[in-house]
């Protein structure tokens, strides 16, 4: 129905033609030898579990730019609402800015109503604005929530299409991620064997992934209650450095330990030396 | 040599497809459709039990096919401005299917160069009945049967020589069942489970039938 609606919707179309000239010099700077700035992307491993109470969110948390790992430790766990989490892979400008549109607009909406917000009104919100960008704005998320309707999950992908599934996986290691809940998962599972299952899918993604690494960020949704676990399990720790072994920050140390160099041979001189003569000078200390 | 080590997955750059095959039938009484439940996206299957058949009406279906994100805004939309449609109309009755259609079919015409989905609509009205239209790139065309998808290229055949006029309900879901048994059997982008719904005046029942309980052809 054509409410008076208090959100900010975007009016008329979109302009592509912008894209096609990107798309242009593109091509142009790579004749010239040059490469365009390869945006942050989140490689990444996603995933999300509904069970008996409620669904479990996890994700890994690096962040890469090209080859190079931008952030070790970022979060790709985004608040909705106080029940709705999104994780996000893809461009990390883009799940970024997108789930922080949404949730200020769905905030709006909530308050429009005098009521909980619903999973399934975030879904439509953020099929719909994908939707309209035809796919340029690179987000692939997983929304999970729980609302009056009971626990729910979504997986969003950046054309705009949703799927609800009792399980979903998203990223480039999301085929990792998928082996393990095809495996092992049930309907109907107890928390600690939800949070085992996701933790295990995401350990697979990080370990046989090039995108995906360092920790694993679990979010718990149940009704009324959101466990935010952040690290939930540090899966790569980081290695200590030989001079740091007794606790102690010593950088660049060179001092070495007795017996390091092994002694062949000890020759001591004693040099016999005479006083020839002393002289003593009072210093003016005033 | 960066791309070979870090190939970037396929759902970021390709569109998120619904491979698929969906059929429609018209039975005396009813209609009754049938899709399969496999999306893909590039190589990998991204959802192994989507459910294609999406009601615009209460008696109204719609099956989907082609790209994921158009064909579901496409059946949103419609299902949207039927709901108008109803309540703001001064009508004691449900839509008509060829209303239902029409709303597809404009959509599809309007943005033709742009989407690239393919919808059948079927559905049962107090008017004419069972009916089944191909809305395929913008034209509106009212068949006794449609096929559609990549999977319904393997079956023209099989559907040309098996269909009857004046077929009954029972007869009409198994022959929607053979269908895309063969077909899903013979389509790389079409599999998973076959959902079939079977609508007449008093309205629609949906069911899903396993991969192991479809029919079983010839398969050495």
């Amino acid at each position: 129905m054509a409410t008076v609606s208090v959100c900010q919707y975007h009016r008329g179309g979109f302009s592509f033609e912008n894209c096609k000239r990107n798309a242009l010099l593109e091509a142009d700077i790579n004749k010239l030898g040059f490469s365009s700035p390869a945006a942050r992307k989140t490689g990444t491993t996603i995933c999300g579990v509904v069970y008996k109470d409620g669904v479990v969110l996890g994700a890994d948390t690096r962040a890469t730019e090209g080859m190079v790992v931008a952030d070790k430790n970022c979060s790709k766990i985004h608040y909705i609402s106080p029940n709705v989490y999104c994780c996000g892979a893809g461009t990390a400008a883009d799940t970024e800015m997108t789930t922080q549109i949404i949730s200020s607009n769905l905030e709006l909406h909530s308050l429009s109503t005098g009521r909980l917000p619903r999973v399934a009104t975030a879904n439509r919100m953020l099929k719909q604005m994908l939707f309209r960008y035809q796919g340029y704005i690179g987000a692939a998320l997983v929304l999970g929530g729980v609302d009056s309707t009971g626990p729910q999950l979504y997986s969003i992908y950046p054309h705009g299409s949703t799927d609800k599934l009792p399980y979903v996986t998203m990223g480039s290691g999301s085929l990792a991620a998928m082996a393990v809940f095809e495996d092992r998962y049930r309907p109907n599972m107890e928390e600690e064997e939800a949070k085992r299952l996701v933790r295990d899918a995401i350990a697979a993604g990080i370990f046989n992934d090039l995108g995906s690494g360092s920790n694993i960020d679990l979010c718990v949704i149940t009704k009324g209650k959101v466990d935010y676990l952040r690290p939930h399990d540090v899966a790569n720790k980081k290695g200590v450095r030989e001079d740091k072994i007794n606790g102690r920050p010593e950088t660049g140390n060179y001092r070495y330990k007795h017996g390091t160099t092994g002694v062949l041979t000890k020759a001591v001189t004693h040099l016999n030396l005479e006083v020839v003569e002393e002289s003593v000078q009072t210093m003016d200390t005033t | 040599m960066s791309e070979e080590l870090f190939p970037e997955p396929e759902w970021l750059s390709e569109e998120v497809k619904t491979g698929t095959t969906i059929i429609a039938v018209t039975f005396d009484g009813g209609v009754v459709l049938g899709s399969d439940s496999r999306v893909s996206a590039g190589e990998s299957v991204v959802n192994r039990v989507m459910n294609k058949l999406s009601p615009l009406h209460d008696k109204i279906y719609c099956a989907l096919s082609g790209s994921a994100a158009d064909a579901q805004t496409i059946a949103e939309i419609v299902n949207y401005q039927l709901d108008v449609h109803s309540y703001l109309s001064p009508m004691s009755y449900d839509p008509l299917v060829c209303s239902a259609a029409t709303l597809v079919k404009n959509i599809s015409y309007k943005y033709k160069e742009e989407l690239s989905a393919h919808l059948i609509v079927a559905g049962w009205d107090r008017k004419k009945g069972g009916q089944v239209y191909a809305t395929l790139n913008g034209l509106l065309s009212r068949q006794p049967f449609a096929i559609g998808g990549s999977g319904s290229f393997y079956i023209n055949g099989f559907v040309d020589a098996e269909y009857r006029k004046n077929m009954t309900k029972r007869e009409s879901q198994e022959f929607v069942v053979n269908a895309l048994t063969l077909a899903m059997g013979r389509d790389g982008s079409s599999g998973g489970v076959a959902y079939v719904v079977t609508i007449d005046k008093d309205g629609a029942e949906e069911k899903c039938v396993l991969g192991n309980e479809l029919p079983k052809f010839f398969d050495e």
